[in-house]
């Protein structure tokens, strides 16, 4: 199973941390700290594994951004690997050709779709199609909540209450 | 606080676009003001009833909690109560600062989200029900699974084929918090098997696989729908987990592995994902090694990816034969050159991998040659990897004492050559290494002679810091078996040149007290040859002639570089140093004494010589770790831990710390001593005795006064600390007996192989397996409930019968179980009525009731 995902840019900043097992904020911070200084450092040609507390970490660079993610002994990191990029890959159709800036701003949306793809530390849907199709389908559903909040009749009505 | 939101909340209030442009923007070094700024707003903000002002602000925490670990528990409230608003987009933010900031076990108002999951689990809204199960298997404590397990448990059921495949996968979740949920769910998870939708079947599949990792004995019912699964699946993601179960299955049943070889040797060859081959070969690899032709496959595989460029894919290749020299070393011999080859790859994990496959193919015949290839690599490697492969040689060639080494002369040169490389900080195992050899192995000995006498003769290696630990071994040996050496004289030299002082005290005084052997040793030569036999045995290969010139040269030497030693501040420099030089005093009698009335001193001192001489020439054996404990406590004494007596009687400043870097014999020695004076009295009188006896000593040593001219002007006409007469006989004596008590592995290279008569010692060697029991307990319970399920009602041979009578006997029990649960939901009583739900098919209907079982409106049995 998948322990937790981090996204950390090249400088060490993080950008995205989702855990599946408990850990407490203490450790998270322990924990992202290590792993900033074991992978960052990695060069370029190096393979994408690392062994750490015994798990192991597989992470991808993408431009400006490592994707890490933690799993067991038992588990196949090639396949992790095609997970990170199944979620790269989404990110990339549903925000346009993807950036870092798009992530920074919009963090939320890109826990939406992690939640959409991972459950429980599993992968639960690996057809693109359909998981932009969700998540257009919930932002349609937020969009209109919100149309309807900043219409002039419901903001009157805040401001007179 | 207003609880009415003013208008300039509402209107003024700061979005999370804006807090994140602040944080960027602001100065470095003051990002934790601004944070703590943007706390004091939010938690204004929060208060408020408004739910847009309200989501904005919890927006704003679960932002900088995420990301930069502002603490956000006391918020939680304000999280339950935002996530009851009817607008998906406030529920979202609600929901995810939930499960983002909530903690299953500490978090207080998490029962509260109870209700309000149970609405949203039922919702009609089907994003709203993917929400909160989204929420829930991030969450999930033992309280919230036992109350929604119905809830899930109809979810699993249901017609959306994407909210089926979250229910799926959260109701790992709540297995895990509460087993009994098993009871209620589990069949309708095994239908799902069944499922055609990919993104179902591979949540199944996926919550298989979780579930088998903990206690595989439980599903191995089950196997017939994998293997359906496995042959006729198309989809990756599901075969690499049916590959995975089954590498826990296969082993528990021997039919099963013999079905599925076929299958998945196939998917090996046809595949052109990696990752399903590689997940492939690592299933045959561990669970299916007795298939030869399979494994053979599997190696092939590997060795294909060994060839590849990609470094992920050559790493892998590594771990797979790694895993395959455990039961097929033939594999890996194969594959050699390719794994030395990966020695010298740029990555250090690549390189590490192969340095322990290579220890793996370690054996007699190839030791020799192995090492040699490894020691080039090292050269010319960071002093990183170069102490990585040194440090697994040592260990490698030392297990077992010395289980592989056939060529003890070859492994102690190897052990020079290894000292003398540039980065090596493994100095301590080869001095170990070194004085282990010279007592186990007695044949060895010459060769160590040798050795030793080439690390101490070469100035060059005093100036070097980190090879001191094996000068002082090497001084050992051929201080100890100084009568195998070819040349006493040049070692006595080596012993005692000018630049020793560069060595560390306690290493300097092993050289000092080897050069009390060496010393001891020339003069009983020549104690003999004075005695008149012609033919004088001398020991091995020595071509001086011990004249009396030659001699007293020595003792010269001895003199003048020992002389100015005797006033050193170093404890043990000193007391040897004075040892041999009131040896050297002695000895003058004896050599110059043949004037007048001393010649009674001189007999004295010759057979005091004498004595010394046969106390140092008994073999040294090793010594058991456990022998100390063997020797018998006296009645009567009470040894205290710790000398913590010494505290009261030295004032609390002394540091009896013995030099650790030295052999394990001296410490023996010394223990031998400390018992043998102890046993000799009485409990009172031993520390009224070492007091006295420390007292004298602080008084001649000077140790804790200042002025040194003081122990200058003493040591001069200072007899020798222990007198060597008694001492050394009874410490030889008590040697002597601790030896016969441990025993002793003589080899004898080029002959038979050893009679490993081998040496209790302490099991230091607890592998640390870092086994994470994931709720062992929730596992046995899970097991348990699945295994009532699966064998509890009978399955035939076929499948679909059996289903159909599961389905019947599933409503029953099903029937059962809602009454027991007793919870009444009427709450959502918005009549969409079910149909039946029967095989676990297609739903029409969007919802389903919960009263579906009762009132005995049972679904259509197909029979």
């Amino acid at each position: 199973m998948i322990h937790f995902v981090l996204l950390i840019s090249r400088q060490g900043k993080v950008r995205l941390t989702k855990w599946y097992s408990p850990y407490t904020q203490k450790e998270r911070t322990k924990v992202i700290r290590e792993l900033s200084g074991m992978i960052l450092t990695r060069g370029p040609k190096l393979c994408n594994f690392v062994e750490w507390r015994g798990y192991k970490v597989v992470y991808k660079r993408y431009a400006s951004l490592y994707f890490c993610m933690c799993i067991d002994q038992d588990d196949n990191e090639l396949e992790v690997l095609e997970i990170i990029h199944h979620f790269v890959e989404i990110l990339d159709r549903y925000f346009g050709s993807v950036c870092e800036l798009d992530l920074i701003f919009n963090f939320h949306k890109a826990y939406y779709i992690l939640d959409e793809i991972l459950i429980a530390g599993e992968l639960q849907e690996s057809s693109k199609k359909t998981v932009a199709r969700l998540v257009a389908a919930q932002d349609s559903l937020v969009e209109a909540a919100k149309e309807e909040a900043s219409s002039i009749s419901n903001i009157i009505a805040q401001a007179t209450k | 606080m207003a609880v009415v939101p003013s208008l300039m909340d509402s209107l003024f209030q700061r979005s999370i676009d804006d807090v994140i442009k602040g944080l960027r923007l602001c100065p470095p070094g003051t990002e934790s003001i601004f944070i703590s700024k943007s706390l004091d707003e939010i938690r204004r903000e929060i208060k408020s009833t408004d739910p847009q002002t309200k989501a904005t602000a919890l927006h704003k925490l679960t932002y900088l909690h995420s990301l930069h670990s502002a603490e956000m528990s006391w918020a939680a409230f304000h999280s339950v109560e935002l996530s009851s608003s009817a607008a998906h987009s406030y529920k979202r933010v609600a929901f995810l600062s939930a499960s983002l900031s909530f903690n299953p076990s500490t978090t207080q108002v998490i029962l509260l989200l109870t209700h309000q999951l149970r609405k949203d689990l039922s919702s009609a809204n089907p994003h709203d029900v993917s929400l909160a199960l989204s929420t829930l298997s991030a969450i999930c404590n033992p309280d919230l699974a036992r109350d929604l397990t119905p809830d899930v448990f109809a979810l699993l059921a249901s017609g959306k084929p994407f909210v089926r495949k979250k229910a799926i996968a959260a109701v790992l979740r709540v297995f895990e918090q509460y087993p009994d949920a098993v009871r209620v769910c589990f069949k309708r998870v095994v239908e799902n098997l069944e499922s055609d939708d990919m993104g179902i079947l591979s949540a199944v599949v996926g919550l298989f696989c979780e579930l088998t990792e903990k206690e595989p004995r439980s599903y191995l019912p089950l196997a017939p729908e994998f293997y359906k699964i496995l042959v006729d699946c198309r989809n990756n993601w599901v075969l690499i987990k049916v590959i995975k179960i089954f590498a826990k299955l296969a082993p528990l049943e021997p039919r099963l592995g013999k079905r599925v070889v076929e299958p998945i040797c196939d998917h090996m060859a046809r595949t052109g994902a990696k990752s399903l081959a590689f997940e492939c070969v690592r299933m045959i690899v561990t669970s299916l090694s007795e298939y030869d032709s399979a494994v053979k496959l599997a190696v092939a595989k590997l060795r294909e990816f060994l060839l590849e460029d990609d470094p992920n894919l050559k790493y892998l290749g590594l771990q797979g034969l790694t895993i395959v020299s455990k039961t097929n070393m033939w594999a890996v011999l194969e594959n050699k050159e390719l794994v030395v080859k990966a020695l010298s790859d740029v990555d250090v994990n690549i390189k590490v991998e192969a340095l322990r496959l290579v220890m793996c193919m370690v054996s007699e015949d190839n030791v020799m040659e192995i090492s040699r290839i490894l020691i080039s690599q090292a050269l010319k490697s960071d002093p990183e990897f170069c102490n990585e492969i040194l440090g697994h040689v040592l260990l490698t060639c030392s297990r077992n004492f010395y289980e592989v080494v056939f060529d003890f002369d070859w492994y102690v040169s190897f052990l020079g050559e290894m000292a003398r490389i540039p980065h090596c900080r493994k100095g301590n195992e080869i001095e170990n290494q070194l004085v282990d050899i010279g007592m186990r192995v007695k044949d060895a000995r010459v060769q160590l002679v040798h050795i030793a006498r080439e690390l101490v003769i070469d100035p060059a290696l005093l100036g070097n810091s980190f090879i001191h630990g094996v000068l002082g071994a090497a001084a050992w040996v051929s201080g100890e078996y100084i009568e195998l050496s070819r040349n006493p004289f040049e070692i006595m030299e080596a012993l005692l040149q000018p630049r020793t002082s560069l060595l560390t005290p306690s290493v300097r005084a092993v050289y000092i007290q080897s050069a009390f052997k060496v010393l001891t040793f020339c003069l009983s030569l020549y104690l003999k040859l004075n005695n008149g036999n012609g033919n004088v045995v001398v020991a091995s290969s020595s071509m001086h002639r011990f004249t009396k010139e030659s001699f007293v040269n020595l003792m010269n030497l001895v003199e003048t570089n020992l002389g100015p030693l005797a006033g050193s501040n170093e404890v043990e420099v000193q007391e040897r140093a004075s040892n041999v030089l009131g040896l050297i005093k002695l000895i003058k009698l004896i050599v110059f004494g043949s004037e007048g009335d001393n010649v009674k001193g001189e007999v004295e001192a010759s057979e005091m010589v004498k004595l010394i001489f046969d106390a140092f020439s008994e073999d040294l054996g090793p010594v058991s770790v456990n022998a100390q404990e063997r020797v018998p406590i006296p009645d009567g004494l009470v040894l205290k831990e710790n000398l913590g007596d010494l505290d009261d009687i030295c004032g609390g400043d002394t540091e009896f710390s013995l030099p650790s870097s030295f052999s394990i014999v001296k410490l023996q020695k010394m223990d031998a001593a400390g018992t043998s004076d102890c046993t000799s009295k009485e409990e009172s009188e031993t520390l009224t005795e070492s007091t006295s006896l420390l007292a004298e000593h602080r008084k001649r040593h000077g140790l804790y006064y200042l002025s040194s001219e003081n122990a200058g002007t003493v040591s001069n006409d200072y007899p020798p600390a222990i007198d060597p007469k008694d001492k050394d006989a009874d410490e030889a004596e008590d040697l002597a007996r601790l030896t016969e008590e441990s025993l002793v592995i003589k080899k004898k290279p080029n002959q038979a192989r050893i009679r490993p008569v081998v040496v209790k010692l302490d099991d230091g060697e607890g592998f640390n397996v870092s086994a994470k029991k994931r709720e062992v307990e929730g596992g046995d319970l899970i097991s348990g409930a699945v295994q009532e399920v699966l064998l509890g009602n009978e399955a035939t041979a076929t499948s679909s019968s059996s289903r159909k009578r599961e389905s019947s006997k599933k409503s029953r029990e099903r029937n059962k179980q809602q009454h027991g649960h007793g919870k009444e939901r009427k709450s959502q009583s918005t009549g969409k009525d079910k149909e039946h739900d029967g095989q676990g098919q297609r739903e029409k209907p969007k919802r389903k009731s919960r009263q579906r079982g009762d009132g005995g409106a049972l679904p259509a049995q197909s029979s």
